[in-house]
């Protein structure tokens, strides 16, 4: 179980996203650990639940697996090539950092950066067919991350038990 | 307070309040480590956004051990790396054992309803803070432009977005 979330650690580029068809290779199809279907309801519990959604698939499979044991000996081998990979660049990368190549380097990938954020923001918009009130709620919230110092934990607490109230209500109404 | 404790409760809490995947947990990271402990200065935190992209595994992790390692070193990298997946480890151990009551309730139904423009607001503040520092001048504007339309329109890898982008800065500065 450890080498094989390891190597679904050390191989996967672009976030934790890209994890999920190499972690659903190795457990459903290669070692039929787990269902297909189940698989599928792991990934649903992974993505609503906070944290990375590959450490927490990790987890519910090792779980799952082997009780307490198995999930934190997935969730470590998950974190772990990250880790080391990290560890690694981050040593060197300090050292490096005043050298004028490497600042002439970091002042293209910085506005990078901001496109790639840019590009992931226009594709859920596309994709998550936000509009109307949940639009301007959308818009709310950058406005007042941007313009005031309120914590985003708030506005995802409101955001949250704001729409049960809303949602609940307008179950009532329907019913009544 | 020592400088381990505050990243163990920094870190806990970032990965508590994670939802929606890596992006949309920058503005708390950047409130976190920037606004209230102080501990780097902004560019030097999307320096390491962008080395955290380019390399394997999830954005949160790699955020974590790199930012911690700046912090104090190895022990801060383990510590942070530790204390963001802590909150997922409680989170998924209750949800295994309430799993069909979780599953079956409309209130988590209507919270992701609730939460998802959040997320999507967050991460587009994310971007708008990341551009106040990163657009420089005109010629910054311009490769983001540029590596914005590739991204997004011409499916381009994260990866060799950000070597295409780190040529171009070799080029023009």
């Amino acid at each position: 179980m450890f080498m094989t979330f390891f190597k679904v650690g050390a191989f996967t580029i672009g976030g934790g996203y890209a994890m999920i068809p190499i972690i659903q290779e190795e457990v459903v199809e290669k070692k039929s650990w787990i269902e297909e279907e189940e698989f599928l309801d792991i990934i649903a519990v992974a993505q609503g639940s906070p944290g990375p959604v590959a450490i927490n698939t990790s987890i519910f499979v090792g779980y799952r697996l082997k009780g307490l044991r198995g999930a934190i000996t997935c969730m470590l081998a998950t974190a772990l090539p990250s880790f080391l990979i990290i560890l690694l660049i981050a040593m060197v990368f300090f050292q490096h950092r005043n050298n004028p190549v490497v600042e002439k380097v970091f002042f293209g990938i910085r506005p990078a950066v901001v496109a790639l954020i840019g590009s992931a923001v226009y594709k859920m918009y596309r994709s998550s067919r936000i509009k109307g009130m949940r639009l301007l709620i959308a818009i709310l919230s950058t406005a007042i991350i941007v313009f005031t110092n309120i914590s985003p934990i708030y506005l995802i607490l409101a955001g949250g038990i704001g729409a049960i109230l809303y949602y609940r209500n307008k179950e009532r109404d329907v019913k009544s | 307070m020592s400088n381990i404790l505050k990243l163990f409760l920094s870190f806990f809490k970032i990965g508590a309040f994670s939802f929606g995947g890596g992006y949309a947990m920058l503005p708390l990271m950047k409130e976190t480590v920037i606004d209230i402990h102080g501990w780097m200065t902004n560019s030097e935190f999307i320096d390491i956004l962008a080395i955290s992209e380019m390399t394997p595994g999830p954005i949160a992790i790699n955020m974590a051990t790199f930012l911690g390692y700046r912090v104090s070193g190895i022990l801060g990298s383990i510590v942070a790396t530790l204390s963001v997946i802590l909150p997922s480890f409680i989170v998924m151990i209750l949800i295994f054992y309430f799993v069909n009551k979780f599953k079956n309730s409309p209130y988590s139904d209507y919270f992701f309803r609730g939460i998802r423009p959040i997320v999507l607001g967050l991460i587009a503040s994310a971007a708008i803070s990341v551009a106040m520092d990163a657009y420089v001048d005109l010629k910054s504007v311009i490769i983001s432009l540029i590596i914005f339309y590739l991204v997004a329109f011409k499916k381009l890898n994260a990866i060799y977005a950000i070597i295409l982008a780190g040529l171009m800065g070799l080029m023009v500065y």
